[in-house]
């Protein structure tokens, strides 16, 4: 079983992109579990949300302490939160920044955290500041552990009410992410 | 029926749609809103003929529903926490008054201090009115539980709630198989009101009005004696659900499952640890890691999860539980000044004759995270606490 962790601020899509990891590894034709630790989301405050992926039924219910992988898609929680905590030596960290993982100060090896400036893919091609579904390319990327096509259809299912144009737009965002 | 994967909350609306009842009212609150939104969005949509009753509180709500089912229609509402203790008055006249009312409960804590996370201390708060209280560990049982609850309700004139964990079901995604529409229409069949109890405009009479000592004990008398019939009723309708809807075999409830418990682990555990809820997923993964190690080699342990606790399964408890000497009963609610609620109820049915330590644990109220490491704690010091209550910060 693979766990995975993601953080960011009330009204950055935390939970959706969590949802959006269960979906497409479901797609993959895998378990998975994706549950939000905060159900309300007050804007600003730091939230965390929870996936699980399995090739056998997921069962546990308890928030993720060891996980696989962190997602962090705001990076001044990196200030604020404790963001490695019950990492292990194989935990990746996908953390949505500018700056290279060498410049990360997080006790974790450097060849473990990738960075992706997923804001700066999100507002050039998206039109706005809403990374969730961006970052998300980069974590497909760099744990394999859903498939590009799974995850463009998750987001093609979940945006399905939003309409052709955002979601082709965050489409097109998730795979601009996905070659970095 | 294929599987999906869905937030809880959207499984269950999806499954009420399928029940097809005539009439839905609720009012919103955290953690129900999304069920109630989604029942309004299909009835918008036109996927749905129910008549919606937006209601102005939950006491309307659940009034509203109260006089549909009266005059014979299949009807739901859900709530959560103040929603439900707001309702409560009205909650026992449905019982009262016979009336095969679906609810299903979003567990929430109860103020004060306000909380909008779950516990189990609001469905506690009304376990005496009268209804049936179901228990869900995850989507699937949520959903069967659903269709069980009309089937039941409808078959016995009595009212049934589904309890939900708020957030930690109602608001996650995990994979999950809705039951089809003509195979509910097959085993729920029409809704037969009961002839005798209905309101009729048409040949006026009042129903529940007013009992005199002379009577009023022997009406709620068999009131108890109907709702103790579905211990009966249940596990035959549990085993007809699966034999219609579980065609893919993931579905399937697992063994030693018998609709009104299920225990989990080995036969010849020393300790049990008794749960309600979506604790047991977490709490089968923690028996599973501890009798891998040399205690629980040793000492293996085993769950029991209660998935019917009102009426409460007393014989189906005492067989399940064999000769074990230990029980661990983990719950997320407690009655202020004595102990947790399925603590008490397990005692009351134990036999004197029967040596049992039984410890309780109070955890997960308001929220707080109950982890598997918790749980392997509590099998261990279950022994040294007989008859102790502990809450588990």
């Amino acid at each position: 079983m693979k766990q995975i962790r993601l953080h960011g601020r009330g009204g950055q899509g935390v939970v959706t992109a969590a949802e959006l990891i269960a979906i497409a590894a479901f797609l993959d034709g895998r378990e998975a579990q994706a549950f939000p630790s905060f159900g309300v989301e007050r804007t600003g405050a730091p939230i965390e949300a929870f996936a699980r992926i399995s090739d056998t039924p997921i069962r546990t219910r308890e928030h993720v302490y060891q996980p696989d992988v962190i997602i962090v898609q705001d990076a001044t929680l990196l200030d604020a939160v404790d963001i490695a905590h019950g990492a292990h030596k194989n935990t990746l960290v996908i953390i949505n920044t500018a700056k290279p993982p060498a410049a990360i100060k997080l006790p974790v090896p450097e060849k473990n955290i990738f960075t992706v400036d997923a804001t700066k893919i999100a507002l050039e091609i998206i039109g706005k500041n809403l990374m969730n579904t961006v970052i998300l390319g980069a974590f497909a990327k760099a744990t394999g552990l859903v498939s590009l096509a799974a995850l463009k259809k998750a987001v093609m299912e979940k945006f399905s009410d939003k309409g052709p144009e955002i979601t082709d737009k965050n489409l097109k965002a998730i795979e601009q992410a996905f070659k970095l | 029926m294929p599987k999906q994967i869905l937030e809880g909350s959207r499984a269950v609306a999806l499954t009420i749609k399928n029940i097809k009842p005539a009439v839905v009212s609720a009012y919103p609150i955290t953690p129900q809103t999304h069920i109630v939104e989604d029942l309004a969005k299909f009835k918008s949509d036109g996927e749905a003929d129910y008549e919606y009753v937006r209601a102005e509180s939950e006491f309307a709500a659940a009034s509203i529903v109260a006089g549909a089912s009266a005059a014979g229609a299949r009807v739901y509402t859900a709530t959560s926490s103040q929603g439900l203790l707001l309702m409560a008055e009205v909650v026992y006249n449905i019982a009262g008054l016979r009336l095969p009312v679906v609810m299903t409960c979003a567990n929430r804590g109860v103020s004060a201090p306000i909380t909008i996370w779950n516990d189990h201390q609001d469905a506690m708060a009304v376990r005496d009115a009268g209804w049936i209280m179901l228990f869900a560990e995850n989507h699937q049982e949520a959903v069967a539980q659903h269709v069980l609850a009309y089937k039941l309700a409808e078959q016995t004139h009595l009212p049934a709630m589904v309890n939900m964990d708020g957030f930690v079901l109602t608001h996650s995604y995990e994979p999950v198989v809705i039951p089809d529409e003509k195979l509910v229409r097959r085993f729920l069949g029409e809704t037969r009101p009961a002839q005798d109890n209905l309101l009729d405009p048409a040949a006026p009479k009042t129903s529940g009005a007013f009992a005199a000592p002379t009577h009023y004990l022997e009406i709620r008398q068999a009131l108890n004696d109907d709702l103790e019939k579905c211990l009966a009723l249940l596990p035959g309708l549990a085993a007809d659900y699966a034999k219609l809807f579980n065609a893919p075999r993931a579905a399937a409830p697992a063994a030693g499952d018998n609709g009104l418990l299920e225990y989990y682990g080995p036969r010849a555990a020393k300790t049990v640890i008794a749960v309600m809820g979506s604790l047991a997923g977490t709490a089968k993964d923690a028996v599973d890691e501890y009798n891998r190690g040399s205690a629980g080699k040793k000492n293996p342990a085993a769950v029991l999860k209660i998935k019917c606790y009102r009426p409460f399964p007393r014989a189906a408890l005492l067989k399940a539980l064999g000769r074990i000497r230990c029980l661990a009963v983990v719950e997320k609610a407690v009655s202020l000044g004595s102990a947790g609620p399925l603590a008490l109820d397990i005692m009351s049915a134990w036999p004197s004759q029967r040596p049992l330590i039984i410890a309780d644990f109070i955890v997960g109220l308001g929220g707080r995270d109950v982890t598997q490491e918790k749980l392997i704690n509590i099998i261990k010091q279950a022994p040294k606490n007989n008859r102790q209550v502990k809450f588990i910060s």
